[in-house]
């Protein structure tokens, strides 16, 4: 097996997992997780791509990954900071919807 | 010159962000209107440009692809971008008064609107499928805050819904596209579809990058969170929202579909996506008949709205029908974007006038707000597609086409979704002719409304009656750069 | 610009005339009572020049076309031929005469700025039906009608209005889509393709090509029309509409709304499909059932009304269809009455709306027991009464007998002797609703104790039109042989539509 198509057959598993995640669980902190185990799982699917000629280094997934990361990062912190106001606002820790 | 217009209009609204927060709005008012302005001639200066000289193309900082990002400006962006512009200078406008009066400097609004305004530009001036994305993400990370912004409990969990669904569509939409990469090795929008055929790996990723797309276009079945964030946000951000954020996912859908996937737009294919837009013709506008809210009933006419543009992709793979429902379709989104913005607006006053919308409320408020009004009727009579609006060009072509080519199912869906527009738009209007029930006083007569609120909407709103004079021009501009099966 | 480009856009001005009348209308404060009325009449009164110059130019042979190229491939095209100068005439006057008296009869009441806004509009919408050259424009100006009448329908606000207005759209909005469907499916079919006196040639190639689809999208667009010319079985929305104020009655029975559909039958049978190519695929044989069902239940529904604006209204509904079945008979003659029916029509139903207003602003009356004796104390306006009410009859020299005559003279022309079964029946079934009417009003005694009421000063306004339309009634009648009279206009157009050989 390549290195390229052990690190997607990883993404993939991971992508699963968070997919799974993002489903199942109502807790927002967990799912603002999921969605960053998401992401993660494409950048590493990229970084394998990025090695998909053995002879030869692709950078420019690696610059897809980098800007990725940058904007993953803010998404992440903008999500956390409303999660928290949503909480100080409500006492919930989940979507009204997800009541049960 | 014509060059430095594409980075420009991306530009301006970004600086003017970065300025307003910088030295705070109360000093920097008139920065934004003069930013606002000056978008907009750029914007309109672009238009001209692809209208007489063809598509423009820019590469930023003079890197070319595959490693420079290209800026590339067809008809159809030329369009979307004009639109954007007329568009964010009503809302911008409309915003300051409005945000004034409701009590706050808008220290938070201006900021996250203008560099929504960047983004939106950006993302029609794009030809490449990464900064596409980064741009997709831009639109979420501003939009979000934008429906949160009242701070109470229904906008921030809209906003919190809306957040999570779009996040989890970047994430599919970036999936695509690097699967696309892994096959072309090439990010542009056209040459990754000269270079992907009808293979596996490029349905795959056509997948993947579609359903993540209609995640943040509230496409039916991905709507959910859409009526809750855009009628919980302030009127302005409503309208950026309604009329501009959720389309241009749509956008971007077709674009994908006419440039980079053609090859996979079999007829089975075309059936579902125009399925999915036809359930969302008719069960959004079913939804908007049922509300007791007017922001509740607009949000839910956007969601139907934005349907009629997934009926182009059964109808542009038939000849007969292809030039016609393009056109249709594309006047369809700009004549939704002049109308939508016009009825957030109009909705805006009937909340700083009454301190609410429900649609109640509507009864005996013709003296104080007859402007408002006909802005409010003016704009629903585009939306259910009847004459002399843009919206009623639209349908004519979209009917025309589905009729051309036999498709006489689609043409159903079209004429049916406009009865159903009609049914919700009369229900609001037929309040506002109501008489004010027996007994009732008024406990405190409306406030008065500033001149920019109370001509805003209708300045809008008639924009899309413009279109009646202009349909040639702007057809012929959406030809330039069109791809073949569509001139 | 040159006098010659100003005098070639004359169908442009005479639009934009009421058009630009009712934006300053709206733009117009409630209170501006006077201002309101100037222009109200001051719009009326150049459009009615202005068309009266039309009318000067086609007599000496000129005919206007204005064009604008609205998509690629569809034209918004105004025409001026004979056919649209009766209509937009007839508009041209009878708006006049209604704003005169609409503005006498709605004095008192409020948010008069929308309701005169709209009336002008929906006179633009009207104007634009009868000069519409093609069906693109037609359909335009067809819609625009229906958004206008809506807030004059619903104008009084209370639950019964609102409700009519509900009847109002789901009826006129669903024809909409009937006619739409049509129209987009010529424009499909044959492209851009403007009216043309006696057929247009393409549509007679396609009839014969694909004969199941023309006869659909034919049956498709009169349907759409047949809502708003009230054809049995889509009239049910007119008696309704009664609620709405006496003007807007008037308008929306004499002018606008019932004449633009059957108008509309006109065009279509006779300048998109062309008398022949309806009959051959059977569907002009149909309207004429139809129509002469429609008139048939139209008296016999009126028999019954004891609401003087109820009785009215569905004899409009069978009054109309006097057109509608001139038109689907074919044949000159048959056509001339059906035209003439059109004018003559308008004049007498719109002058009895007016009386039945009259009556219920000045002294409360609105059922038809209530007019006992009536005419010796209001000897003008039951005069004017009994001239429309003679002329639906069709009994000489009113107008009304002109048009029975030419339709009884078509249909004997056409070999359908049964018609002229349904017209006599249709005679009699007239004199059975009216002449009660009249007998009430003239020789019944008056009820002891009727409540004195002085009648106010703006009633003379309300007088003066019915007598107006009264007199004009009775004159086309008499002057039917004057070469610009209703019957005069109609041959003229009778001959362009079947050219003598």
């Amino acid at each position: 097996m390549t290195q390229a198509a052990f690190f997607s057959l990883v993404a993939g598993a991971l992508s699963g997992i968070a997919i799974y995640g993002l489903i199942t669980q109502r807790h927002l902190l967990r799912r603002i997780l999921a969605v960053n185990v998401l992401g993660n799982s494409v950048f590493l699917l990229l970084v394998a791509l990025a090695r998909r000629d053995p002879d030869y280094v692709d950078p420019v997934p690696h610059a897809m990954v980098l800007t990725g990361i940058v904007i993953a990062v803010s998404a992440t912190a903008f999500a956390l900071v409303l999660a928290r106001r949503y909480y100080s606002e409500t006492g919930l820790t989940h979507l009204p919807e997800d009541e049960e | 010159m014509s060059g430095v217009a594409l980075p420009l209009s991306f530009f301006v609204p970004l600086l003017t962000a970065l300025v307003v927060f910088v030295i705070g709005v109360r000093r920097a008012y008139g920065v934004i209107l003069l930013g606002a302005l000056t978008t907009l001639a750029v914007a309109l200066y672009v238009a001209y440009a692809v209208a007489v000289g063809g598509p423009q193309v820019h590469y930023l900082g003079g890197w070319e692809p595959p490693l420079g990002v290209e800026l590339y400006a067809d008809g159809l962006s030329a369009l979307m971008l004009a639109m954007t512009a007329l568009v964010g200078a009503g809302v911008t406008l409309y915003a300051g008064p409005y945000l004034r009066g409701k009590g706050h400097d808008g220290e938070r609004f201006w900021p996250l609107w203008l560099v929504q305004w960047a983004t939106l530009n950006g993302t029609f001036l794009s030809a490449d499928l990464f900064n596409l994305y980064v741009m997709l993400e831009l639109l979420t990370l501003t939009a979000a805050p934008l429906a949160a912004m009242a701070g109470d409990r229904p906008s921030l969990a809209a906003a919190m819904r809306y957040l999570l669904l779009a996040l989890l569509g970047s994430m599919a939409y970036l999936l695509g596209v690097a699967l696309l990469y892994g096959g072309t090795g090439t990010l542009h929008l056209r040459e990754a579809g000269e270079l992907a055929g009808a293979e596996p790996y490029t349905a795959v990723a056509a997948a993947l990058m579609t359903a993540g797309l209609f995640a943040k276009a509230a496409v039916f079945p991905l709507h959910i969170w859409l009526m809750p964030a855009h009628s919980n946000a302030p009127a302005p951000a409503s309208a950026a929202l309604s009329a501009l954020v959720a389309k241009a996912g749509l956008y971007l859908v077709l674009r994908l579909w006419l440039w980079t996937f053609p090859a996979l737009l079999s007829a089975p294919m075309g059936w579902l996506i125009g399925g999915l837009g036809a359930v969302a013709v008719v069960y959004g506008s079913v939804q908007a008949l049922r509300q007791p809210r007017l922001k509740q009933v607009i949000a839910y006419s956007t969601i139907a709205q934005l349907g009629y543009l997934l009926l182009l992709l059964p109808l542009v793979a038939l000849p007969a029908a292809a030039v016609s429902a393009w056109h249709g379709v594309v006047l369809h989104a700009l004549a939704h974007g002049f109308a939508k913005a016009g009825a957030f607006l109009a909705a805006g006053n009937m909340i700083y006038c009454l301190g609410h919308d429900r649609l109640e409320g509507l009864r005996g408020v013709t003296p104080y707000l007859s402007v408002t009004l006909l802005a409010l009727g003016l704009a629903f009579v585009s939306l259910m597609g009847l004459p002399p609006s843009g919206g009623f060009l639209a349908k004519w072509l979209l009917l025309e086409g589905a009729l051309a080519a036999g498709q006489w199912f689609w043409g159903g869906v079209v004429l049916l979704g406009g009865l159903i527009a009609a049914a919700y738009s009369f229900r609001v209007l037929a309040l506002a002719h109501a008489e004010v029930p027996h007994g009732y006083a008024e406990i405190r007569s409306p406030r008065r409304l500033p001149p920019a609120m109370e001509w805003a909407p209708l300045a809008l709103v008639l924009l899309a009656y413009g279109m009646l004079l202009g349909g040639v021009p702007i057809l012929e501009l959406l030809d330039q750069g069109a791809p073949e099966g569509v001139r | 610009m040159s006098l010659d480009a100003v005098h070639e856009l004359l169908p442009l001005w005479a639009l934009l005339a009421s058009v630009i009348t009712a934006v300053v209308i709206f733009a117009l404060r409630d209170h501006r009572q006077r201002q309101r009325t100037f222009w109200n009449l001051f719009g009326a009164s150049v459009k009615l020049v202005l068309v009266l110059l039309m009318l000067h130019g086609v007599m000496l042979g000129h005919s206007y076309e204005v064009v604008y190229p609205v998509l690629p491939g569809v034209t918004l095209l105004l025409t001026v031929d004979a056919l649209a100068l009766l209509f937009a005439f007839l508009s041209a006057v009878l708006w006049l005469v209604t704003t005169v008296y609409a503005v006498a009869y709605l004095e008192h009441s409020g948010q008069r700025a929308r309701f005169f806004g709209f009336f002008s509009l929906c006179v633009a919408a009207t104007f634009g039906i009868a000069l519409a050259g093609n069906l693109f424009t037609f359909f335009l100006f067809y819609e625009l009608l229906t958004l206008a009448t809506w807030p004059l329908v619903v104008h009084r606000g209370h639950p019964a209005a609102l409700a009519a207005g509900r009847t109002y759209l789901a009826y006129t909005l669903g024809g909409g889509v009937a006619l739409l469907t049509g129209v987009v499916a010529v424009q499909a079919a044959l492209g851009d393709v403007a009216f043309s006196a006696g057929g247009i040639p393409a549509f007679s190639d396609w009839a014969e090509a694909e004969p199941f689809q023309a006869t659909a999208v034919l049956a498709l667009m009169l349907a759409g029309v047949g809502v708003k010319a009230a054809l049995v079985p889509l009239h049910r929305w007119l008696p309704v509409a009664m609620v709405a104020p006496a003007p807007v009655s008037a308008l929306l029975h004499a002018v606008a709304v019932v004449k633009a559909g059957a108008f509309g039958v006109v065009r279509i049978l006779q300048d998109v499909a062309g008398p022949e190519v309806a009959q051959t695929l059977g569907v002009a044989p149909v309207l004429v059932a139809l129509a002469a069902v429609t008139i048939l239940y139209g008296s016999v529904r009126a028999l019954a009304q004891t609401d003087l604006k109820r009785r009215l209204a569905f004899s409009t509904v069978s009054q109309v269809s006097y057109i509608t079945l001139g038109v689907a008979l074919g044949g000159p003659l048959a056509l001339l009455g059906g035209l003439v029916h059109l004018v003559h029509q308008g004049l007498m139903k719109i002058t009895l709306f007016f009386c039945a207003g009259y009556y219920a602003e000045t002294r409360g009356i609105h059922r038809i027991d209530e007019l006992d004796g009536i005419g010796p104390r209001m000897p003008w306006i039951s005069a004017a009464f009994t001239v429309g009410a003679l002329g639906m009859i069709g009994l000489p020299p009113v107008a009304g007998f002109i048009s029975k005559w030419y339709l009884g003279l078509g249909a004997l022309e056409q070999g359908q002797t049964w018609l002229l079964g349904v017209l006599v029946l249709s005679t009699l079934l007239n004199a059975a609703y009216f002449l009660p009417v009249l007998r009430r009003i003239w020789m019944l005694p008056e009820p002891a104790g009727r409540p004195e009421v002085p009648p106010e000063r703006a009633s003379r306004w309300l007088l003066y039109p019915a007598l107006f339309t009264a007199a004009a009634a009775l004159l086309a009648g008499l002057l039917a042989a004057w070469d610009v009279s209703p019957l005069g206009w109609a041959q003229r157009i009778v001959e362009q539509e079947y050219p003598a050989p």
